[in-house]
This record gives C-alpha cells, sequence and structure tokens, in this order.
C-alpha cells in the first residue's frame, strides 16, 4: 500500500533554485550593510536622537505659516508652469514616437531611446544641473519639471497613441485626407481624454518633487527646510511638513476626482 | 434629400457652463505664468551648457576607478547598496501593513480605511525630507539614506500589496477553514501562495524607483552617487559631472531591464 500512493504522488519539486536564490539575496543583503554602515546596533542608538527630534517638532509653530505661504504659492506656480510646458513639448514627442502614426522605423526608435534616457535622470538631479546652469531661483526647478513631465507625459501618451483604433484613420485615409488632417480629426480626439489624466497625473507628482527642489536651490518651499533645520528649529519644519502634506493631498485628492471624471 | 446634414446629425450638447471653466483656468494660468520672475538668462548660461554637454561627450574616465576608493564605481555600488537595503526593510516591514489596509482581512471597512490613510499618509512624505529628518537622527551618510527609503516606500508598497491581498481567490481559503485550519495556517498556504509573486514583482518595481530615489540622496548628504555630483557641479568640473551622469543613465537603464525581464517572468 505504502508503495503504491509512492508511485502515484509526484515528486516534490526540487528546492535548489530556492536556496540558490536565498543565498545570493542574503550575500546581496549582507554586502550592502556593510558598504552603508548600516547596523541595528546604530539605528538603537540612534534612537534616543529620533525621539528628542520628534519631541521638538511638536507642537508644530503655527505663526510660521504666513512666512511659507509664499514660498508654497511659488511651489504650486512651479508645478503647474513646469507641467504645462513639459505637456506642450510633449505632444510632438509623443507622435513622434508612436509606431503606428510615425511608420517610420529610422524616426521612432531613436525618439523612444532619447525619452528613455531623459526618464533615467531623476527630477532633483536634473535640477542641480539646472541650477548650475541658470543660477538659484524657480526657474531651473521649472526647466527640471519641465524635462521630467516630457519624459512621463509622452511616454504615457505614445503608449495609449499605439491603442487607438485604426477605423477612423483608414476611413478618413480613402476619403483623402492629409497626414495633419488625420491626426486632428482621427488620432486626437481618441486621446484627449488620456492625454488629459496623464498631464493631471504628471502635475501630482510634480507638486510633490517641486516641494522638495529647494534643496538644490531651485525655488518654491524646499528652501526653507535647510534654513529651519539649520538653525535647529524643528517646531517650524513641522509646520513646513504639515503644510506640504496638506496641500498634496488636497491637490491628490482633487486631481484623481477629475482623472475618474475625464475617463 | 432637402435637409442639409448639419441639420439632420444633431450636434452634441454643449455644457452651459463650459465657458467659466475656460475662464478659470485662464485665471489660474495668469497668475502662474505672470508670478514667473523672468529676468533673462545668466550669460554664462551658454556656455555652461555646452561645457556639461562636451563633458558628457568627453568624460572624465579616470574618475571611474581610483585607488583611493572615491570614485565612480564605488558610488554606484553605495547607490545601489542603499536601494537594496531600503528595499528589503519596506518589503517586510509594509506586510503587516498591507494586511491591515486590506479590506478581506481585516474586520471592518474602518480598520481597513485607517490602515489605508496611515499609508497614504507616508506615501505623502517626501524620501529626500524623511532622508533629513534621519540625517539629524543617525548622522549624515548612507545609513540616514538607507532608514529614509525604508521608510518612504512602506507607503506605495503597503497600498500594492494589499491591492494584491484583496484580488486573492476566495476558494482555497474557504477550503482550508472547512477543514479547519487555524488562521496561521490560512495565511500560510492559502493566502501567501497567491500573493507571493504580486509581491516580488512590486517589490522590484519598487527597487527601480529607489535606485533613482538614492542616486539623489547625496544632494542633502546621505550618501551615494549624490554626493560626488554635487562636488562636481560645485567645482566645475564639467568632465566629472559627465562621467557621474552617464554612469547613473547606464546603472538605471541595465537595473530597469534586468527588473523588467525577472518581472515579466514572474507575472
Amino acid at each position: 500500500m505504502s508503495t503504491n500512493t509512492e508511485k502515484i504522488r509526484p515528486k516534490a519539486p526540487r528546492k535548489l533554485k530556492h536556496y540558490f536564490t536565498a543565498a545570493i539575496l542574503i550575500i546581496l543583503l549582507w554586502r550592502s550593510a556593510v558598504l552603508t554602515d548600516s547596523s541595528l546596533g546604530e539605528l538603537l542608538s540612534g534612537l534616543p536622537n529620533m525621539l528628542d527630534l520628534l519631541k521638538e517638532m511638536f507642537p508644530p509653530k503655527w505663526s510660521y505659516f504666513e512666512k511659507i505661504v509664499d514660498a508654497m504659492l511659488e511651489t504650486i506656480r512651479m508645478a503647474l508652469v513646469g507641467t504645462t510646458l513639459g505637456a506642450i513639448l510633449a505632444v510632438p514627442v509623443a507622435l513622434l514616437s508612436a509606431s503606428n502614426i510615425t511608420v517610420s522605423r529610422w524616426l521612432h526608435h531613436p525618439v523612444r531611446l532619447l525619452l528613455n534616457l531623459i526618464r533615467t535622470i531623476p527630477d532633483l538631479l536634473l535640477a542641480s544641473i539646472f541650477v548650475a546652469i541658470f543660477g538659484l531661483g524657480p526657474l531651473p526647478g521649472i526647466f527640471a519639471l519641465t524635462v521630467f513631465s516630457l519624459g512621463l507625459i509622452a511616454k504615457l501618451t505614445y503608449e495609449a497613441l499605439e491603442t487607438i483604433d485604426q477605423g477612423p484613420l483608414e476611413a478618413m485615409t480613402s476619403v483623402g485626407a492629409n497626414k495633419i488632417q488625420r491626426i486632428v480629426f482621427g488620432v486626437i480626439p481618441q486621446v484627449q481624454a488620456h492625454f488629459m489624466s496623464y498631464v493631471l497625473y504628471a502635475f501630482e507628482i510634480n507638486v510633490r518633487a517641486a516641494a522638495v527642489l529647494g534643496l538644490v536651490g531651485a525655488g518654491g518651499i524646499g528652501h526653507y527646510y535647510e534654513v529651519t533645520l539649520g538653525f535647529l528649529e524643528y517646531n517650524k519644519t513641522c509646520t513646513i511638513i504639515l503644510f506640504t502634506l496638506a496641500v498634496v493631498l488636497i491637490i491628490d485628492y482633487a486631481s484623481t476626482k477629475l482623472r475618474e471624471k475625464l475617463l | 434629400m432637402s435637409k442639409p446634414w448639419s441639420e439632420i446629425v444633431p450636434k452634441p450638447r454643449k455644457n452651459r457652463f463650459r465657458w467659466l471653466i475656460y475662464v478659470a483656468l485662464a485665471a489660474i494660468y495668469i497668475w502662474a505664468f505672470s508670478g514667473v520672475p523672468f529676468n533673462g538668462f545668466k550669460e554664462t548660461a551658454g556656455v555652461i551648457t555646452k561645457a556639461i554637454f562636451s563633458g558628457i561627450f568627453s568624460p572624465d574616465w579616470g574618475f571611474v576607478y581610483l585607488p583611493d576608493g572615491e570614485d565612480l564605481l564605488h558610488g554606484l555600488l553605495e547607490t545601489l547598496a542603499i536601494s537594496v537595503l531600503g528595499t528589503f526593510i519596506s518589503t517586510f516591514v509594509c506586510i503587516p501593513f498591507a494586511f491591515w489596509a486590506a479590506v478581506n482581512m481585516s474586520r471592518g471597512k474602518v480598520i481597513s480605511g485607517s490602515g489605508k490613510l496611515v499609508l497614504s499618509f507616508v506615501r505623502t512624505f517626501p524620501e529626500i525630507v524623511m532622508a533629513l529628518l534621519f540625517i539629524k537622527a543617525v548622522g549624515p551618510g548612507s545609513f540616514a539614506g538607507v532608514l529614509a527609503l525604508g521608510l518612504h516606500s512602506i507607503g506605495m508598497l503597503g497600498k500594492l500589496f494589499a491591492d494584491e491581498i484583496e484580488n486573492i481567490d476566495r476558494g482555497p481559503l474557504e477550503a482550508l477553514i472547512s477543514s479547519g485550519a487555524s488562521r496561521m495556517q490560512v495565511l500560510w498556504f492559502a493566502v501567501l501562495p497567491q500573493v507571493l509573486p504580486g509581491f516580488l514583482s512590486y517589490t522590484l518595481y519598487r527597487f527601480e524607483i529607489n535606485v533613482r530615489s538614492a542616486t539623489i540622496l547625496g544632494v542633502i548628504g546621505a550618501g551615494g552617487i549624490g554626493t560626488p555630483l554635487i562636488f562636481a557641479l560645485g567645482a566645475r568640473n564639467w568632465d566629472r559631472v559627465g562621467i557621474i551622469l552617464l554612469g547613473i543613465i547606464v546603472m538605471i537603464t541595465v537595473i530597469d531591464i534586468i527588473s523588467g525581464t525577472i518581472r515579466k517572468r514572474l507575472v
């Protein structure tokens, strides 16, 4: 009986692969911990510092609020202008990288490659490079957000473009419409809502990004983190953090509702 | 046939308050663009741009490996190490949060709702600000970056994991419960096998994001490749800026390709 069941029961899958993966993972983590000087002991010894910091952050200094309203408005303004410029630039780029509109492979592959390269550079790095080029102020921040939004919106839009219905385009071609007419009357109505939704999405991300761009001198509220932390005024830092959180949550909520309506 | 097409086909009805939206949008844009201080570019802007581009095309190859260890490879490895550890920490810490926030695992909507609220709160807190606070607590260095990434990623990973848990098939759970399995056994044998591929895929996805974040942590002194980049920018050493940018682009592209391939095989 027992030999019988053993014959029927399938063999358990080999576990060697799992052990191998686990071993690699452990080595990876161990090397990483050594390289970054991370240890539980250091965390524990830093814990009292952290609690002190939290204690000093509360209660937040509400009177500081008036001083940072202007900086917050500048942050939102930067995000808005950056997203808009990026969205405008994204339209031709997206059209050029969609394989069903720009049929030539020699055109849409290089444009896509360029787009992928742009998207690998994080926004704060872009901002610090633009600060080196244009000097301190919101202008480099806006340019960084423009480039970042261009990469994001153009990628999402060209993916939407590639899934459009070819029917209207064929109908228009058969009645003799030219390329521009096909794009204006056949392509744009199909992707308009998606495009708007992506722009709003990029705006959400940009508001968050703009809030920290000031750390490298690219304008907005981020600058005040350094000011308050440098003078050890943690209760003011707390005000900035809470204000930023509130603004981000409100904009996220409004934008999500709008996007739900669009799609 | 006498009627023209424009009378037969009704025009789509327009919203009567549409103009109000346009006016509001125009007002917002006027406010936004008028507030941008634009008084011409610095006259050096063109020269510096040219210098950075020539730096990218004629990079400082000597910086790739230096005997004293403060070189590009070390910076990139440190960046990777920060993101590996940060992702690992957040993956483990976020699992209880994910079960807390999943509707089908908690007792009621209030409990799971509160879990979702906590996660979205953590998510909106920028990692760079967390890193600033951790630098105050544990001192500048990569460890502050690890902690910041670990804490920040909990927000997004917890939400994605919770969504994954909410989408599982109830069948295996009910089968196990009906045969008298304990709660832990149900979790281990019915829930975990269903969510594990999704969890791993999201973890890899978050790892890709964390590599990008880790490259900027150095800007505020939390370790990684950002530190030499800021120094090179400050010293106007454009060839070095070029090689560092090149290194970052190559590293992120390679990581994205590897992680993307694994994720495709997982799901």
